[in-house]
């Protein structure tokens, strides 16, 4: 890797909102997808001719379509109540980072060509001409927000920049613009079935090196099953679980939860990634077609129940959008929520008594937990709101004796997001990255000073390969991000009687 | 009676702009779909849960509470002290003025006051914070202008340059019945209602839609519900069909998007 260009904020002894420093992050901009990655998804493969009139054509439609992005172009009044919550704001100062800023890059088009007061007093609203000037300045802030709605919940309209970045990036790749880390995972997706391009024969073989792996630690003949006709349960997980660090303990916690509650299960290696980077960039058809692979394998495999795995975007699509894209799941058992997050799933065996845990297995650490943005603000586990803040906590309590929460405005609804979310998790962006995890680095170094934290849990591959890049920036150890079914996997006490 | 037959013309005009602009306005927000579940979590389960929801941010402004104290203090100031004189102003447009109108006149009188602070903190604001300043067009300045010059104005006939309020009450009537009878000539008033009608004007093409725009917001009017419900929007229905081709046994069970 080049020498680091740029400098790591440092950790204040209060969290302190910068002074606006215009242009800081004018230079971040990601690589532009070549032109097969385009092709793939149906895009143009390079700036097309006409672009500014597909650019307002495509915004029209998507005005017609998204009830959403109508609504919050009209409705922001410029209150300024969402200015300090961006991570990207906090840890780059630029003041296009602002969520309302990073609105009006779009609000302002929008108002020019599709407004009275825009059309005839540009100059009094605030309304801008489409320029590429203005393309530019879209594709690098566009990239530049991580889709973690952290500023929808202050929005005393409920504006959510997650949509207006959608748009943003739609817009881009409809005139030809799109951006080479998401679209080119995603073209491997409709060709390979996941986000790294791991074909099934290198699936196969780490899913067998890993169950020898486990015997050979535990003394356990746990399986990790592949297209195992037949079986109950079809787990759908990010491809980083099957051999990035931390990820890989968590799936080897999931494969001994499997093993020790008796319930035959599989992963398939036609659909064996949970990411659906079609949310990153707003597009409907390119989610639907990454999910219908999840139907196909269901289907195939003839499974009763769909389970997923730690992942925070693509829990957001199966909890929220898997029913309306790739529904109705009528062919499941009823008896199960569809689909269930492997934390719902544990959940509901720890309270059923089919797990035993010894959290005297992890007494070696004191456990803090990173609530990632999509799961908190965008989905629900168990059946009540909030689910998704207690269940995890309650797996976490269950398998190690020492927990401590981060400081109140950095968890729950009003967690942080890690700073590699919604498609930026590439290292062309490092920059960004590392000062994004500012707010949440902050409150870490917090309570390591206070309660002797060691390990922050987290239930999402972003989240979890995000942090094992940036925390050495801030001078902490890479392990410290863990998954929480691996905090399960090593609390377990495996016995014959079941 | 230029003047009469002038301000009468344009409260017609004036209120039918408002009255179509915003209804155009809203029919736009509610025929356009949301094709995916999007609440901000956690959400309500239910439908009551929303409507308590969306009351909480009508009423007390939950989220901006969340947000930003001072922006919350000084804006709740104005929107209630502008609604309490609202409820004040009732009193031109009833005869006999309704029994809740007329008790309310005592408090109506403090609320321009606080409508008026409000407004004042609301334009420090943007003057003041970096960020604040750094995201206000001419526009949200002036708008605040507008709305503090029409509570200034108010307030001046109410303790300096009083008008004829039983000369007004009986135009105002008339406007109303179609039967015009003069209106005062007095500048301050003529201001006071110049500014408002101007208001009128301007609510349906600016920021203002905020106020029925809220109701529309997906993030906030929409159940948690998508494990249970299948929410497909007619635009999405066709795409969908024919991915799913013959797997898909018809959609009886979706719950249109217009939910």
């Amino acid at each position: 890797m080049a020498k680091q260009e740029f400098e790591t904020p440092s950790l204040k002894k209060i969290p302190e909102i910068p002074p606006v420093r215009i242009g800081a992050m004018a230079h971040s901009k990601p690589f532009i997808a070549k032109a097969e990655h385009q092709e793939a998804l149906g895009y143009p493969n390079e700036l097309v001719n006409n672009w500014k009139q597909v650019a307002l054509d495509k915004m029209e439609e998507l005005l017609g379509k998204y009830r959403s992005l109508q609504v919050f172009m009209d409705t922001c009044v410029k209150c300024g109540s969402c200015t300090d919550k961006c991570h990207y704001f906090l840890g780059t100062a630029d003041p296009k980072n602002m969520p309302v800023a990073r609105q009006d890059l779009l609000r302002n088009v929008y108002r020019r060509y599709f407004t009275f007061a825009g059309k005839y007093f540009p100059k009094l609203v605030g309304a801008v001409d489409l320029t590429e000037e203005v393309v530019d300045e879209w594709y690098r802030y566009y990239h530049q927000c991580s889709e973690c709605r952290r500023c929808s919940v202050y929005c005393p309209f409920g504006i959510d920049t997650a949509e207006v970045t959608m748009a943003g990036r739609e817009i881009l790749a409809a005139i030809g613009v799109g951006q080479k880390y998401s679209n080119e995972i995603i073209g491997k997706v409709f060709k390979i079935g996941n986000n790294l391009g791991l074909p099934e024969p290198a699936l196969a073989d780490t899913l067998e090196g890993l169950e020898e792996e486990i015997e050979e630690d535990i003394e356990v003949p746990v399986k990790l099953p592949l297209d195992q006709k037949g079986a109950d349960v079809l787990l759908i997980t990010p491809s980083a679980d099957f051999f990035a660090e931390p990820h890989v303990d968590g799936l080897i916690g999931y494969a001994k939860v499997f093993h020790q509650a008796g319930i035959s299960w599989t992963l398939s290696s036609h659909a064996s990634e949970a990411a659906n980077f079609g949310l990153f960039i707003g597009s409907y058809e390119n989610m639907q077609k990454v999910a219908m692979r999840i139907r196909e394998a269901a289907l195939e495999l003839g499974v009763k129940r769909i389970v997923v795995g730690e992942c925070g975007h693509a829990w957001r699509v199966a909890y929220s959008f898997w029913n309306t894209l790739i529904g109705p799941f009528d062919f499941l058992d009823p008896n199960y929520p569809v689909p269930q997050h492997i934390c719902e799933f544990t959940y509901d065996l720890i309270k059923r008594g089919a797990l035993k845990l010894d959290p005297s297995a992890n007494d070696d650490k004191v456990l803090t937990f990173h609530d990632s943005c999509n799961v908190s603000r965008a989905s629900r586990m168990g059946d009540m709101p909030g689910g998704q803040f207690v269940i995890p906590r309650e797996l976490i309590k269950a398998s190690c004796n020492h927990f401590v929460d981060m400081a109140a405005d950095t968890i729950g609804e009003a967690t942080y997001c890690c700073g590699g979310g919604g498609g930026l998790l590439t290292d062309d962006l490092l920059e960004l990255r590392v000062k994004g995890a500012l707010p949440r680095v902050q409150a870490l170094s917090e309570v390591i000073e206070n309660h002797g934290v060691t390990h922050m849990a987290a239930i999402c591959a972003i989240c979890k390969s995000q942090f094992s890049k940036v925390l050495p920036h801030y001078g902490f150890g890479m392990d410290m991000i863990i998954s929480v079914h691996q905090l399960i996997g090593d609390a377990l006490v495996f016995d014959s009687t079941h | 009676m230029f003047l009469t037959a002038l301000y009468a013309c344009l409260f017609y005009v004036m209120t039918l702009t408002l009255l179509i602009g915003v209804g155009l306005r809203v029919i736009r927000y509610a025929r356009i779909p949301s094709p995916l579940v999007i609440p901000t979590t956690p959400a309500p389960i239910t439908r009551s849960g929303v409507v308590a929801r969306m009351t909480r941010e009508v009423v007390f402004f939950e989220s901006l509470f969340k947000g930003s104290k001072w922006t919350w203090l000084f804006g709740y100031l104005f929107h209630f002290g502008m609604l309490l004189v609202l409820l004040r102003h009732f009193r031109y447009f009833t005869q006999p003025v309704w029994y809740w109108v007329e008790t309310l006149q005592w408090l109506g009188l403090y609320a321009a006051f606080a409508m008026t602070l409000g407004l004042a903190g609301l334009l420090a604001r943007r003057f003041l914070v970096d960020r604040v300043r750094y995201i206000s067009a001419p526009s949200d300045y002036l708008m605040l202008v507008l709305l503090l010059a029409i509570a200034l104005s108010g307030l001046a006939m109410k303790y300096v340059w009083h008008t004829d309020i039983v000369a007004l009450k009986a135009f105002m009537l008339g406007v109303m019945y179609f039967d015009w009878q003069p209106l005062p000539a007095d500048p301050m008033l003529l201001i006071h209602l110049s500014l408002v009608l101007f208001l009128m004007l301007i609510f349906p093409f600016s920021k203002l839609l905020h106020a029925p725009g809220m109701f529309f917001s997906p993030t906030r009017n929409m159940r948690d519900n998508p494990r249970e419900h299948r929410h497909v929007a007619p635009w999405a229905e066709k795409l969908g069909a024919e991915k799913l081709g013959a797997k898909q046994p018809g959609s009886a069970a979706t719950s249109r998007a217009a939910d």
